[in-house]
C-alpha cells in the first residue's frame, strides 16, 4: 500500500521524479499519470461489469418486481372498492325501485278498496232507498183506499143520515136517488 | 502544508498481471470501485420485499424510481432498454462520489481516465445502438430539419463537431467538478491545522477555514449528487439521439 503506482515505475528517487515530471507538464500529478490508466480501465471494467450484471440480472428484476406487485396490489384494491361501490349503489337502487314498486301497489290496493266500498255502500244505500220509496208508495196506495173506502163509508152513512133527517122533518121517506145526488154534491163541495 | 493533490495518489495494492510490458495493479481506486459495487449490491439486493416499504427499501425504490423516470422523461419510455446501463451509471458515480467525501478515502471519478471511460461506454453505445437500430438513418443526427440549404453544410460541422466532442465535456465534467471539490476541501481543512498550531491566536483565527469546511462538505454532498445526476441525464439525452435521430 506504501508504495506508489505509477512512479513506482520510474523507480527515481521521489523528489527529483516530482521536479522532472513537473517539467513535463503535469506528469506528477495523480489523475494525468498515463502509467495508471491500464490498471484503473482493467479495474473499471471489471468493477462495473460486475455491477452491470448484478443490477441488469438480480437488483432491478427484484426491485421492479416488488413496485410492479405493490402496484397491482393498489390497483386490485382499488378494482375491489369500485367493485363494492358499485354493488352497494346496485342494491341500494335495487331497494329504491322495490320500494317504489311496493308504495305504488298499496296505493293501487287502497285507491282500489276505497271504490269497492263505496260502489257497494252506494248499492245499498240505493236497494235501502228503493225498498223505502216502494214501501212508501205501498203505504200511500193503502192510504188512499182506506181514505176511499171511508169516503164511500161516509157517503153511505150521510145518505142514511140525510133520509132520516128528511123523514124526521117531513114525514116522509125522499127518494133515495135525489138523497144520494144531494150527497155526492155536498162531498164534492167539501172533499 | 498538507498536500491536497495527496489524496489522489494511487497507491498499489497488489499486481493482477501483466498486459505486454504494462503491469496492471490492484490499486486504491480498484478497492473504492469494488466497494461502490459491493455497497450498491448489498444496498438492492438486502432491501426487502414489504408491500408497505421499510426506510431502506424506500431507498431503494426512490433510486429505482429516479432513475427510471429520468429516462423515460428524457429518452422516452423507449429508453427503459437501457435502464440497468443508466441504473448503474448513476448508481456508480452516485455511490463512489458519497464515499469520497468520507475523510481518508478515495474518489474514484477525480481521475479522468475513469471518468473518459465511461463516457466512452455511453459514446460507443449511442454510435452502435443508433446504427443497429436506425441503419444510416442515424446520420439524421447531425442534419437538423427545417435548416435554410444555404448554411446547412455550416451546421452540420457544428453538429458533428459537438457530436465527437460529447465523449470529452461528459467526463470532463464530472472529473474537474469531484478534482476541485476535493482540493478546496482539503486546502481549508490544511489552514484549520496549519492555523491550530499557532498558538491561541490562530486556534480563533482556525474557526473560519473550520466552518468553511463543513460548509463546503454540505456543498460537496449536493455536488456528489448532482455530477452524478448530470452524468445520468446527459447519458440519457445521447441515447435518446440514439433511439430517435431526427431532432
Amino acid at each position: 500500500m506504501a508504495e506508489s503506482h505509477g512512479e513506482a515505475k520510474g523507480g527515481e528517487a521521489k523528489g527529483s521524479a516530482n521536479a522532472h515530471t513537473e517539467a513535463e507538464g503535469g506528469h506528477g500529478f495523480p489523475p494525468f499519470q498515463k502509467e495508471t490508466f491500464p490498471s484503473q480501465i482493467v479495474s473499471l471494467v471489471i468493477a462495473f461489469v460486475a455491477l452491470y450484471v448484478i443490477v441488469s440480472r438480480v437488483a432491478l428484476p427484484k426491485v421492479g418486481a416488488v413496485i410492479d406487485a405493490r402496484q397491482k396490489s393498489i390497483d386490485g384494491d382499488l378494482a375491489d372498492a369500485q367493485r363494492l361501490k358499485d354493488e352497494s349503489e346496485a342494491a341500494m337502487k335495487a331497494y329504491e325501485t322495490e320500494l317504489a314498486t311496493a308504495r305504488a301497489r298499496a296505493q293501487a290496493i287502497g285507491a282500489e278498496t276505497r271504490d269497492k266500498l263505496a260502489a257497494s255502500s252506494e248499492a245499498e244505500r240505493k236497494a235501502l232507498e228503493d225498498s223505502l220509496a216502494a214501501k212508501l208508495a205501498a203505504a200511500e196506495t193503502s192510504i188512499a183506499s182506506t181514505r176511499a173506502t171511508a169516503m164511500s163509508n161516509v157517503r153511505g152513512i150521510a145518505a142514511d143520515a140525510a133520509s132520516a133527517i128528511v123523514q124526521q122533518l117531513t114525514g116522509k121517506a125522499p127518494a133515495a136517488k135525489t138523497v144520494e145526488a144531494a150527497v155526492d154534491a155536498s162531498l164534492k163541495g167539501t172533499a | 502544508m498538507i498536500d491536497p493533490i495527496e489524496q489522489f495518489h494511487l497507491n498499489k495494492i497488489f499486481t493482477i498481471g501483466h498486459i505486454g510490458n504494462q503491469e496492471i495493479a490492484f490499486t486504491t481506486s480498484s478497492a473504492y470501485m469494488l466497494l461502490a459495487v459491493v455497497l450498491i449490491a448489498a444496498m438492492m439486493l438486502g432491501a426487502g420485499r414489504a408491500l408497505v416499504p421499510g426506510r431502506f427499501q424506500s431507498v431503494v425504490e426512490l433510486a429505482y424510481e429516479f432513475v427510471a423516470n429520468t429516462i423515460r422523461t428524457s429518452a422516452g419510455s423507449h429508453g427503459m432498454t437501457f435502464f440497468p446501463l443508466v441504473f448503474s451509471l448513476f448508481m456508480f458515480i452516485f455511490v463512489s462520489n458519497i464515499v469520497g467525501i468520507i475523510p481518508y478515502t478515495f474518489t474514484v471519478s477525480s481521475h479522468i481516465i475513469v471518468t473518459f471511460s465511461l463516457a466512452l461506454l455511453v459514446f460507443l453505445t449511442v454510435i452502435i445502438y443508433g446504427f443497429y437500430k436506425n441503419g444510416l438513418k442515424f446520420f439524421k443526427l447531425f442534419v437538423p430539419s427545417g435548416i435554410p440549404a444555404v448554411i446547412l453544410p455550416l451546421v452540420v460541422v457544428i453538429e458533428i463537431i459537438s457530436f465527437f466532442s460529447r465523449p470529452i465535456s461528459h467526463s470532463v465534467r464530472l472529473f474537474a467538478n469531484m478534482l476541485a471539490g476535493h482540493v478546496t476541501l482539503k486546502v481549508f481543512a490544511s489552514f484549520v491545522t496549519m492555523l491550530g498550531a499557532l498558538g491561541f491566536v490562530g486556534k480563533v483565527g482556525a474557526l473560519l477555514p473550520l466552518g468553511l469546511t463543513v460548509a463546503l462538505t454540505g456543498l460537496e454532498l449536493m455536488v456528489a449528487f448532482l455530477q452524478a445526476y448530470v452524468f445520468t441525464i446527459l447519458t440519457c439525452i445521447y441515447l435518446n439521439d440514439a433511439i430517435h435521430p431526427g431532432h
